[in-house]
């Protein structure tokens, strides 16, 4: 179980998260929805640690990790799974290496035994016979699928998505969609996702939440979702661009 | 406007001198990062080695031109030897080197790191439960620290060689007044300072670039710019600490 509170964080002088709260419970699939500048992408690095609130907390499975030190925290984040907007691969590694970045650091287990493990967890996510490829070898969508087999490698129990479906073609989004359905039925985890393609957040989300400056504005399930009567949730799941949301930048006429 | 420029500058070198302390720290917890530091050595050192060979030797032999030519106008060409044998182990090995090194691997570093940050792997590090200091940092770091020396060990060398070549092949001037020339005066302190000056640059320009690519932002243009930040504060870095160093070392 994942529960934030209150979380408010500033980059220099622009408040980007203004006390926002959510709860997800294990082995739900929650995804935040939201504009480009919401905060969806900070909100998300705070819930793995890689960002530290300056006000609020977030508790994993009862435990603070805001308030964890550095050792401490490295332990809290193998039970995490995070896969990049741009899937973030490491690019002087190979595919197999990637994969099995885990454990070629803990040192536990043998190469050979590692590109096993790195070959089986390519087979989940649809890949076979990339192992040895560099990522820079990989189109868009097997770099996403390459991503997500490293992020499913060491058996999280939460899985995070930056923005899963931004840069690639319908086809190909609707394919990381349903393996990341996939991953929920077999793996069990609980994952939230980051997105704003609402076709996505529609197919993979249990619960869906609405970021907004800063705050989650609403919550539901996708049917609730649908059918809400927030007028900020409405304009932006039907994707209007007159509205109560402002676009940054753009004067009112 | 100067506020702020010394704003900023004090700013970055406190940024710059807690990304050292976690650096050590880092450095002497195990598990130790020993292939990744094989592998920055061979990049910052092996690699370095045909332009410092070139650069040594080409400096050693000007200076060899430029000290006889001048030093015959009041008759002391036969201490050609000595002057190249000091100057290269005082100062232009260990300096030309940290320029080259600047060059070559700082830049380097700054970019690749600098493309890690904004391609968000140094986040998906630390998400696999991988410190990105300890993992991309200390290699580099060690790295700097250990191969400086050794660089400037060759430069020195070949400079002294290069001033051989000039003095005796062209001039004329017999071997064995230049090779006397050069070790009655030559001090291991010359050569043992000098290195210790290496050590530093090596140390200083690894920590200054990888903080620089650490702290990349905003995309390709980004990377540029921290490439660049990164080769201007290690040169100023190296002139001026030299400086420094030398009123200290050469008491």
């Amino acid at each position: 179980m994942i529960e934030i509170t209150d979380l408010h964080k500033a980059f220099g002088g622009k408040q980007v998260l203004r006390g926002a709260s959510l709860r997800i419970e294990r082995g739900e699939s929650m995804v935040v929805i939201g504009g480009s500048g919401s905060g969806k992408s900070v909100l998300i690095k705070h819930i793995i640690g890689i960002l530290k609130p300056d006000r609020g907390d977030i508790f994993i499975n009862g435990e603070n990790i805001t308030r964890l030190k550095e050792g401490a925290l490295y332990r809290v984040r193998r039970k995490f799974g995070m896969l990049f907007q741009g899937a973030a691969l490491f690019d002087s590694l190979a595919v197999w290496e990637n994969v099995g970045f885990v454990f070629l650091r803990d040192k536990t287990r043998s190469e050979k035994e590692i590109k096993e493990i790195a070959a089986e967890k390519l087979k989940l996510v649809g890949l076979a016979g990339v192992e040895d490829l560099m990522p820079a070898e990989l189109s868009g969508g097997m770099k996403k699928r390459v991503g997500l087999a490293r992020a499913i490698a060491h058996d999280p129990e939460i899985l995070l998505y930056d923005e899963p479906t931004t840069g690639l073609d319908p086809i190909m989004a609707d394919a990381i969609n349903e393996l990341i359905v996939e991953m929920k039925k077999r793996l069990k985890v609980t994952s939230i996702a980051i997105t704003h393609d609402m076709t996505s957040a529609y197919k993979i989300a249990d619960r869906i939440a609405m970021l907004y400056e800063g705050r989650i504005v609403e919550t539901g399930t996708p049917e609730e979702i649908r059918h809400t009567e927030n007028p900020l949730v409405r304009q932006f799941i039907t994707g209007s661009a007159t509205g109560p949301i402002k676009i940054e930048g753009v004067s009112a006429r | 406007m100067i506020g702020g420029l010394v704003m900023r500058f004090t700013e970055e070198a406190g940024a710059i001198m807690l990304l050292f302390c976690s650096t050590l720290r880092q450095m002497f917890m195990p598990p130790y990062e020993v292939k990744g530091t094989f592998k920055q050595m061979y990049e910052i050192g092996v690699r370095s080695v045909p332009v410092v060979l070139i650069t040594a030797i080409f400096t050693g032999m000007v200076l060899a031109l430029q000290t006889y030519t001048g030093f015959k106008r009041f008759g002391a060409e036969a201490m050609v030897g000595t002057v190249v044998a000091l100057s290269m182990t005082r100062e232009m090995g260990p300096v030309l080197t940290g320029l080259i090194v600047t060059g070559r691997a700082g830049a380097a570093m700054a970019a690749e790191l600098g493309t890690m940050r904004v391609t968000e792997q140094i986040d998906a590090l630390e998400t696999l439960a991988t410190n990105p200091i300890k993992y991309l940092i200390v290699p580099r770091f060690a790295s700097g620290l250990i191969m400086m020396p050794a660089l400037t060990v060759v430069a020195d060398f070949i400079g002294i060689l290069g001033g051989y070549i000039i003095t005796v092949w062209l001039f004329g001037v017999s071997s064995t007044l230049y090779w006397k020339r050069t070790w009655d005066f030559l001090e291991t302190e010359d050569i043992y300072n000098g290195l210790i000056k290496a050590g530093f640059f090596g140390g200083s320009i690894a920590l200054i670039s990888c903080y620089k690519g650490f702290t990349t932002t905003g995309g390709a243009e980004g990377v540029g710019k921290a490439t660049t930040g990164a080769v201007v504060l290690s040169f100023m870095t190296v002139l001026i600490s030299n400086y420094f160093l030398a009123s200290w070392l050469y008491k």
